[in-house]
C-alpha cells in the first residue's frame, strides 16, 4: 500500500511542471518513505527521513523557489536517450541483485560479521538500550565524526557559493553575472 | 503571512514545544529513536518556522547568523575534543572507557558528548543554510 502511494507520488513528481507542486510532492514522498521505514522497523532512519526530507528540505526548496520562480521550462531535447540509459542501468542493477542472498535470510553474511557482536554485547559493553545509538556513537564513532565534518564542510560550501557577496554592495540589476 | 493572527499565535505556541521536543530527542537518544542529528534538525525547524512567520530579520536578532556559523564549527570541535580528552587520559582516540571508572559510565558520557557535538553542528549548519537561502533577493524582485 505504502509502496503504491510512493510510486504514485514519484510518477506525479515526473509529470508536474509547476515547481511549487513538485516541492510539495517531494515532501509527501519523503513522508511516505518515512512511513515505509517505520513499517520495516527502522525507526531511527524514519525519524531522520521525516525531519530532514519532509521538514527542512521542503523549507529550503521553498526558499530556492522564491529565488527562481514557479515554472519549469520545457526540456529542449527528447527524453529517449536518457530513458534508454536509465533502463539499461536499471536492468544491470537488477541483474546484479540475482547473485545476492535471499532478503531477510538470517544466515546472510551481513548478519554475521560484526552484527552479532553489536546486538549481543551492546548492553554489557555500552550500557544503553538503543543499539542504533551505541553503534553510531561508540562502535562507529570515527564514521560519525567524519559525517559531522562532512555536514560542516557542506555548510562551508554553501556559504562560499551564496554568501560570497556579503561584504560587497549589491550589483545593479542586469549588470551582475547572475551569481 | 505576517498579518495572519492565527498563524502568528500558533507559531508562538508551537515553537517552545518543538524546541523542548528537540532536546528530548537529543537527551533520550540512548533509550529511544533519535539522537544529535535528528534533534539538530528539529531545533533548526523551530527557527525556520519562526523565521517564516515573523520574518527573517526578527529571528536573526535573536539567533544571529554569526552565532549559528560559530555553532557549525563548534560542534566538530566538541566531537573531536572528546577524542582528544580520551587520548590525554591514556586511551585510544574516542575510546570513551577513559571518561569514568566504570567503562559503561564512560561510554555513556562519551556518547552524550559526541552527540552534543553532532547536535550543535547540525543545528548550526541547517540554520546557516536556511538563512543563506531565505536571505537572498530573487532576480524578479
Amino acid at each position: 500500500m505504502l509502496l503504491t502511494l510512493l510510486a504514485a507520488a514519484g510518477l506525479a513528481l515526473l509529470r508536474v511542471r509547476n515547481l511549487f507542486a513538485v516541492v510539495m510532492l517531494a515532501g509527501i514522498y519523503s513522508l511516505l518513505s518515512a512511513g515505509l521505514f517505520t513499517v520495516m522497523d527502522a525507526v531511527d532512519v524514519a525519524f531522520t527521513e521525516a525531519a530532514v526530507g519532509a521538514g527542512i528540505s521542503t523549507v529550503l526548496f521553498l526558499g530556492a523557489l522564491a529565488l527562481c520562480g514557479h515554472h519549469e521550462s520545457k526540456p529542449g531535447h527528447t527524453p529517449l536517450l536518457p530513458l534508454i540509459v536509465v533502463l539499461v542501468t536499471g536492468g544491470l542493477l537488477v541483474w546484479g541483485t540475482m547473485d545476492m542472498p535471499g532478503f531477510g535470510d538470517p544466515a546472510n553474511p551481513v548478519h554475521h560479521h560484526v552484527a552479532d557482536h553489536y546486538i549481543e554485547e551492546s548492553y554489557p559493553e555500552i550500557g544503553i538500550p538503543n543499539v542504533v545509538t551505541s553503534v553510531l556513537a561508540s562502535y562507529r564513532g570515527y564514521d560519525t565524526m567524519g559525517e559531522t565534518t562532512v555536514v560542516f564542510a557542506a555548510a562551508v560550501g554553501v556559504m562560499i557559493l551564496l554568501a560570497g557577496r556579503l561584504g560587497r554592495r549589491p550589483q545593479p540589476e542586469g549588470k551582475g553575472d547572475g551569481g | 503571512m505576517r498579518e495572519e493572527v492565527i498563524v502568528r499565535v500558533g507559531a508562538k505556541v508551537l515553537a517552545p514545544f518543538i524546541i523542548t521536543f528537540g532536546l528530548y530527542v537529543h537527551f533520550h537518544g540512548d533509550y529511544s529513536p533519535g539522537g544529535g542529528f535528528q534533534a539538530g534538525v528539529i531545533l533548526a525547524a523551530a527557527i525556520a518556522l519562526l523565521a517564516l512567520v515573523y520574518g527573517l530579520d526578527a529571528v536573526q536578532k535573536v539567533v544571529t547568523p554569526r552565532f549559528v556559523r560559530a555553532c557549525a564549527a563548534l560542534g566538530v570541535i566538541i566531537f573531536a575534543g572528546v577524542g582528544v580528552v580520551t587520548m590525554v587520559l591514556g586511551h585510544n582516540y574516542l575510546g570513551y572507557n577513559a571518561l569514568a571508572h566504570d567503562p559503561r559510565h564512560g561510554q555513556h558520557y562519551g556518547i552524550l558528548g559526541v552527540e552534543l557535538g553532532v547536535l550543535v553542528t547540525v543545528f548550526g549548519v541547517m540554520v546557516t543554510v536556511f538563512y543563506l537561502f531565505a536571505g537572498r533577493r530573487g532576480r524578479t524582485q
